[in-house]
């Protein structure tokens, strides 16, 4: 079909899919004067992202859901309606009336009038305190209700009503509960174990779950009171949401005599024609192939096809996977393929771990070679892989249940991303193949998430391929010889771990060194730290000598946290989180004379925070005159060693974990490395210290000592894993040693333990085989190194506070004394804090 | 601090500090008539720089504590908050084209450095 001058287009319905109709079509026009758009939408808003709705009670506000402004409709010559449903539609003369009365022609019509929350036929649905949850409004009329509101129910445990039962929760009602007809939760989705599992994750959330429930009546006299169910059971509730389906918006298209089917939906052909063939109709209002796709990915394809098609490309609409991960519940629930097959049509492998609430199904099929389908519930990380691995039909390794288990042997089961087709769909919301994310890469240099996000807008939408979008720009440069190298930045074509070989080998100790030796240009704020990193933890050296000081990141330049406003902290190390009175009086002390806001941190000891940077030797001076040394806090170095009290106090205690933690801190304090580490260790399994969370942590046993390693805290928590059991101390210190030897030489910069284990062929198998087996040889190595480091240590604040030279540093000014006049500071609970931002 | 008057520009020179003051390869900050300047000794290249301390983006006084290098031959620093950077030569963020901070010219005579305001 050829598109004339001015085709003037009409599109009802300004929801995530009419939104993007008009975007696509945008980008396919050859000139401005191709088409006309006009634009009616019912709500008050423009399109925004429906997907991410319930984000709205979480702070996000509905400009942030915006998925583009009013301005980009103006720029893009876009007539636009809003709060104004179109009526009537004639088809005759092709024209279409609206609420207002505007009347509008149009060559093409394209309904996207998607759908609305379908209300079952319950007596008492129209009470007050009944809601259903499609749209900005309900969600304000949620909100509002619910300050007054103590029990909430859910009529629907399907994929909706579980988001909205995780919003009651959030909006601080006292009970919440989901009420679903059949027997088990995601009815369509999950099958009765993965249901199960699910269900005592999420009543571990604090939901109540009620199955195979048939509500009889919504009891109340104006406002709802409770449910009255079929089985004679009663659920005390003062607010209700209905998620019990959803129901395509047909009913224009019913008046115009289009097509429609007895169950709702327009009916479409495979190129999305309704029975009138210039009305179209996309998104949920379509019933294609026999059905309402209720997702966004399928929504966003049939724009696709349309756009193409007003653009004279032929392009048909294909039966859509209807695979889902759902995103918010504090658990992960996926489901892929056909999840349902049964035995003997195909091979079902399961894997259920109650303990951690996991549940794991795949279904091959009878020779092996492929997956079907699949199910996931509290551990989806391996989604968008078996995904792929079923879309594409690719074959299956002799072991199929490596998918679920993972590889015994630490490789990574599947031949990998790379191993796809190129028309394997990545990101299926914005339709973008692997074939043309490794162009977008290897063609166009893309090859970083946000660049990707802007040249071709692939994981903008769900968001849900992005980890699978990261593998592919890592193939790619790995294919093209960039990759391995993940080098420094424009001034090294190193890796961290390739420099500090060079560096040691060739016995540099100043940055001007190394960047002769081995870089070009002039350095920068990337590569300096990595070398001034580098250079400590080969060598321990004061960080500010020899031309290092500038070299250091802004808190290891002034061997402190440079804070909002501009002011410094200074933490003096607490070693175990023990200290004497006289010690916290001096702390005291010193806080008052400066004026420094205090704080006990999370790591177990005192923030003092405010400083002057023309203070900080003050303050240090007399700190470590009352024996304190410096926490290096600001350093990536070793934080803290927190520890429970142990058995010198603690009934339970089976060690003294005082004076263990006390041991571990003196030890490795100063040390420096790619990033921060942190320990702890507890006197028993309950673990108070919580050294599961920590770099390395330690947990007395009867016998001796556990040690885990790689944990963290931090926006991406990961528990430590074991190591070794019951070992003696000498043992634990000689593993902790070989372990942090082997971090530092090897971890990319700013990487912690847990991430570079996670990115470690072989995982911790392979860690183990180094650190306790000593695969490589370098066992004793890695201890005399470790020896070294230990033996270098000094305070650093104390050679800073002997020394005139260093001590001049410490001035705003380098031509007045003054302080930084334009420092000031607020009030609070009548201690100071720093003056907000402006 | 005598200032000294170069007519012909309009500028008038202001004695900051001595050339040792500045670490080589790094920054400080002068008050000079009242406004903080930040001041670079990039020894690497043989050149000074000077730009306003205050950072546009957080309104920080803090470019004189940045650390300074290049991007492709551009002389630059980074703000220490939030790693915003700048050119040295124009003052244009590098990382973000809303912010932009002035530029003083610099000379160096005698160990001492002077700056144009
Ligand atoms: C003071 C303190 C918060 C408090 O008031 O309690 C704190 C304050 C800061 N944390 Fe923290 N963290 C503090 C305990 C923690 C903890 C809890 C713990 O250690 O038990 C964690 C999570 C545990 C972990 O790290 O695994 C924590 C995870 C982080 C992270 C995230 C690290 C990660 O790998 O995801 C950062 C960011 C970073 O380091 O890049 C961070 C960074 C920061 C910085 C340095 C941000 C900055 O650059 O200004 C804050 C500096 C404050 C200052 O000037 O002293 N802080 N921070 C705590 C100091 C502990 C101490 O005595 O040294
Ligand atoms: C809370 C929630 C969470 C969701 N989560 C996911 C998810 O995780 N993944 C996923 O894939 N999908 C999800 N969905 C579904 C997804 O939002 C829909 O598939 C998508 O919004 C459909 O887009 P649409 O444009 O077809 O319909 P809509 O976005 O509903 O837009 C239709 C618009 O047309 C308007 N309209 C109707 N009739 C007229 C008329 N006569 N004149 C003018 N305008 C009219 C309506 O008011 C509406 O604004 C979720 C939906 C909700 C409600
Ligand atoms: S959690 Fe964030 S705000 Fe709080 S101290 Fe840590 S870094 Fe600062
Ligand atoms: S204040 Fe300078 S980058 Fe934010």
């Amino acid at each position: 079909m050829k598109a004339n001058t001015n085709t003037h287009i009409v599109i009802i319905g300004n929801g995530m899919v009419g939104y993007k109709f008009c975007e696509k079509l945008l980008a396919r026009k050859k000139n401005d004067q191709e088409f006309m758009l006009t634009v009616f939408g019912e709500e008050p808003r423009v399109a925004y992202d429906r997907v991410h709705l319930s984000e709205y009670f979480a702070g996000k506000s509905a400009d942030d859901l915006t998925m583009a402004s009013k301005e980009w409709y103006e720029e893009n010559n876009i007539r636009l309606f809003l709060s104004d449903p179109v009526v009537d539609i004639d088809r005759e003369e092709k024209l279409v009336r609206s609420h207002h009365g505007h009347v509008v022609h149009y060559d093409y019509l394209i309904m996207a009038t998607g759908s609305g929350a379908f209300v079952p036929s319950i007596p008492g649905v129209e009470k007050d305190g009944v809601f259903v949850y499609r749209t900005i409004e309900d969600l304000e009329l949620i909100q509002a209700y619910a300050r007054k509101a103590k029990r909430g129910a859910v009529l629907g445990g399907g994929l909706l009503g579980l988001e909205a039962a995780k919003a009651l929760l959030d909006l601080g009602l006292e009970e919440a509960h989901v009420v679903e007809f059949a027997s088990r939760l995601m009815p369509r989705q999950i099958d009765d174990a993965g249901s199960k599992i699910l269900q005592s994750q999420l009543e571990s959330l604090g939901l109540n779950i009620h199955l195979a429930k048939s509500t009889q009546e919504i009891v109340g006299d104006d406002c709802i009171k409770g449910m009255q169910f079929v089985d004679n059971a009663f659920l005390d509730v003062d607010m209700l949401v209905i998620s019990a389906g959803i129901r395509p918006r047909d009913e224009l298209a019913k008046i115009a005599g289009l097509e429609t089917h007895p169950r709702g939906g327009i009916i479409v052909d495979n190129g999305l024609r309704t029975s009138d063939p210039s009305i179209f109709a996309i998104g949920e209002c379509a019933l294609a192939h026999h059905m309402i796709y209720g997702l966004i990915a399928p929504g966003y394809e049939m724009a696709d096809v349309v756009a193409n098609t007003l653009t004279g490309i032929d392009k048909e609409f294909l039966p859509y996977d209807m695979s889902t991960k759902l995103k918010l519940i504090g658990t992960d629930v996926a489901s892929f393929g056909d999840p349902f097959i049964e035995e003997p049509a195909c091979i079902t492998i399961r894997y259920e771990n109650k303990a951690k609430g996991i549940y794991k199904r795949i279904n091959v099929s009878p020779d092996g070679k492929e997956l079907l389908g699949g199910i996931l519930v509290g551990d989806a990380e391996q989604y968008n892989m078996l995904l792929q691995t079923c879309k594409n039909k690719t074959i299956l390794p002799p072991d199929s249940e490596d998918l679920i288990l993972g590889s015994r042997g630490g490789e990574e089961a599947g031949a990998g991303v790379m191993s796809l087709p190129d028309d394997a769909l990545i990101c299926s919301c914005e339709a973008i193949t692997k074939g043309m994310l490794c162009h977008e890469i290897g063609e166009k240099g893309n090859n970083t998430i946000d660049l990707l996000k802007k040249s071709c807008k692939a994981g903008t939408g769900c968001g849900g391929c992005v980890p699978l979008v990261k593998d592919i720009i890592q193939g790619v440069m790995k294919q093209n010889g960039q990759y391995i190298k993940t080098v420094i930045c424009e001034h090294f074509d190193h890796s961290r771990q390739e420099l500090l070989d060079l560096v040691k080998m060739n016995g540099l100790k100043t940055y001007g060194e190394v960047l002769n030796e081995f870089g070009h240009g002039d350095g920068c704020e990337v590569c300096k730290p990595v070398v001034a990193s580098v250079l400590a933890s080969l060598w321990n050296e004061n960080v500010l000598t020899k031309d290092r000081a500038p070299i250091q990141d802004s808190n290891d330049r002034y061997l402190a946290n440079i804070q909002k406003g501009g002011t410094y902290s200074v933490v003096p190390r607490i070693p175990g989180g023990e200290i004497t009175p006289d010690k916290l009086i001096v702390i005291g002390q010193v806080a008052k004379k400066y004026n420094l806001y205090t704080k006990i941190t999370g790591g177990q000891r005192i923030d003092l925070f405010g400083a002057h940077v023309n203070d900080l030797p003050l303050i240090w001076e007399e700190l470590i005159d009352a024996g304190f040394e410096s926490g290096h806090a600001y350093g990536k170095a070793l934080r803290t060693v927190k520890s429970c009290v142990g058995s010198t106090w603690c009934r339970f205690g089976v060690q003294d974990s005082i004076s263990f933690a006390i041991e571990i801190e003196d030890r490795y304090k100063g040390i420096r490395a790619p990033h921060k580490f942190k320990s702890a260790v507890s006197g028993c399994i309950r673990e108070c210290a919580e050294a599961q969370s920590k770099d390395f942590g330690i947990i007395a046993t009867e016998k001796g000592w556990n040690l885990y390693v790689c944990g963290n805290g931090g926006s991406k928590p990961q528990h430590a894993q074991l190591l070794a059991s019951d070992i003696d101390k000498e043992t634990c210190i000689k593993l902790i040693d070989r372990f942090l030897m082997f971090y530092i030489k090897t971890a990319d910069p700013l990487t912690r333990t847990a991430t570079w284990l996670n990115k470690m062929e072989g995982g911790m198998s392979y860690l183990k085989a180094v650190v306790v087996d000593d695969l490589l040889g370098l066992a004793s190595a890695f201890e005399e190194e470790m020896q070294t480091l230990i033996n270098n240590y000094k305070c650093e604040w104390k050679e800073v506070v002997g020394s005139p030279e260093l001590r001049k540093r410490y001035n705003h000014f380098v031509n007045v004394p003054e302080k930084d006049p334009t420092i000031t500071f607020e009030e609070m609970r009548t201690q100071k804090r720093a003056k907000e931002w402006v | 601090m005598e200032p000294t008057h170069n007519t012909k520009d309009r500028i008038t020179w202001h004695l900051a500090c001595n050339v040792s003051d500045i670490p080589e390869d790094g920054g400080g900050c002068a008050l000079i008539e009242g406004k903080q300047i930040a001041i670079f000794n990039f020894a690497r290249r043989g050149e000074w720089y000077a730009t306003d301390n205050q950072c546009p983006h957080r309104q920080q006084m803090a470019i004189g504590r940045g650390m300074i290098g290049s991007q492709g031959d551009e002389p630059k620093v980074a703000c220490p908050f939030h790693k915003k950077t700048f050119s040295l030569k124009s003052g244009q963020c590098l990382t973000d084209d809303e912010y932009k901070i002035n530029t003083f010219p610099v000379i160096v005579r005698e160990n001492q450095v002077y700056i144009g305001l």
